[in-house]
């Protein structure tokens, strides 16, 4: 059980590695954010899965901060993305 | 037991997405493909995590992590997708129909 | 009114998410509601007395069903159209009418369209939403709008107006 937990864990890591592709590589700014939001998410089912594997329940509240944090950022790319002030 | 089909069931579905990421043609597309089969993901597991650790308090934590992802995603998505259309991003070529034109200067 | 409410919902949430009942706890706890709904409560609940009616929590545990069905089938649907080998999409922004009024239904019918099979909101200007579609199958404003909110609104209307 461990063993494919830990293979789950480094196939989710293989997937953010993904995301940093499209981050890198991507034509236009829009393609770099929606790397950026997509990372944000999968981080937490990295997050989740540790949690599971090492028996340690407070990496589930470090899931949850991290689900808030990257949600304020996406709306404030999304914000300078439209072209507006940040205070409009 | 539960918990490992949940998770792999999860993990499976953010390969989807990230596949979409990486394929699609155009920012609309992937960020579709990619909001949808990630969150749905993770949601699934957290959900394993929710049955292997029962009535305790990570459980709730965990119960409680799945509304909050689904509307902050959903959000997001929303969010972005709005700016990369006032930013001035063009539909794909494949593209048929677009009624939102005529509401953007 | 509606401060009291959101104290309570608030208080909740503290009391599920710490998961300890002992009196320091929920002192800490009330502080921290009392403050969250000193300064947000007033964005909230509009009328506050829709949540005592019981039968909106059925039609909510319905529409809930419905909603995780919607969402495991847009899942195989983008699926299908990642992994076939041409990827038959054809995406289009198509205008949808709705006849939900409150701000809340709102919501939460642009987050249902948002994970539903093929279609994302881009935009909502007071009725309309404008709908990215990957795959658009018709060009008739009927059909589509059927399509694409016909299915949640009738159970987003039954608990939420």
């Amino acid at each position: 059980m461990t063993d494919l937990l830990t293979i789950l864990l480094f196939l989710q890591i293989a997937l953010s590695v993904a995301c940093l592709y499209r981050i890198i590589r991507g034509p236009t700014i829009p393609d770099r954010m929606v790397g950026i939001d997509i990372f944000g998410i999968l981080v937490v089912g990295i997050c989740a899965i540790i949690s599971i594997q090492t028996e340690k329940s407070f990496i589930l509240d470090i899931g949850i901060a991290w689900i808030i944090l990257s949600f304020i950022g996406t709306l404030t790319l999304a914000k300078y993305l439209s072209g507006k002030k940040l205070n409009e | 037991m539960i918990t490992i089909i949940l998770i792999c069931i999860g993990v499976l579905f953010n390969i989807f997405g990230c596949v979409g990421l990486i394929r699609l043609p155009d920012v609309y597309n992937r960020l579709q493909a990619a909001t949808k089969c990630v969150t749905l993901g993770c949601c699934s597991i957290l959900l394993g995590v929710v049955f292997h650790y029962g009535l305790s308090d990570a459980g709730f934590k965990a119960l409680f992590a799945i509304p909050i992802l689904f509307f902050s995603a959903t959000v997001a998505a929303h969010a972005l997708i709005r700016g990369a259309y006032h930013f001035g991003t063009k539909l794909g070529e494949k593209s048929v129909k677009d009624d939102y034109k005529e509401v953007v200067k | 009114m509606r401060y009291i409410a959101v104290f309570i919902l608030a208080l909740i949430f503290w009391l599920l998410i710490t998961f300890r009942f002992t009196v320091p706890n929920l002192i800490a706890g009330s502080l921290a509601a009392l403050i969250c709904s000193a300064i947000f409560a007033r964005y909230y609940f509009h009328n506050v007395y829709k949540f005592l009616q019981p039968h909106r929590y059925l039609w909510f545990c319905v529409y809930l069903f419905f909603f995780g069905w919607a969402c495991i089938k847009a899942n195989f649907d983008v699926a299908y159209r990642v992994l076939h080998p041409r990827m038959p999409i054809k995406p289009g922004i198509v205008r949808v009418k709705t006849t939900l009024r409150s701000e809340f239904a709102k919501t939460l019918l642009a987050n249902s369209i948002t994970m539903t099979p093929g279609t994302i909101t881009v935009d909502v200007i007071g009725d309309d939403f404008y709908v990215h579609w990957i795959y658009v199958e018709s060009e008739d404003p009927e059909v589509y709008t059927k399509m694409i909110t016909g299915k949640f609104e009738k159970y987003i209307k039954r608990f939420a107006e």
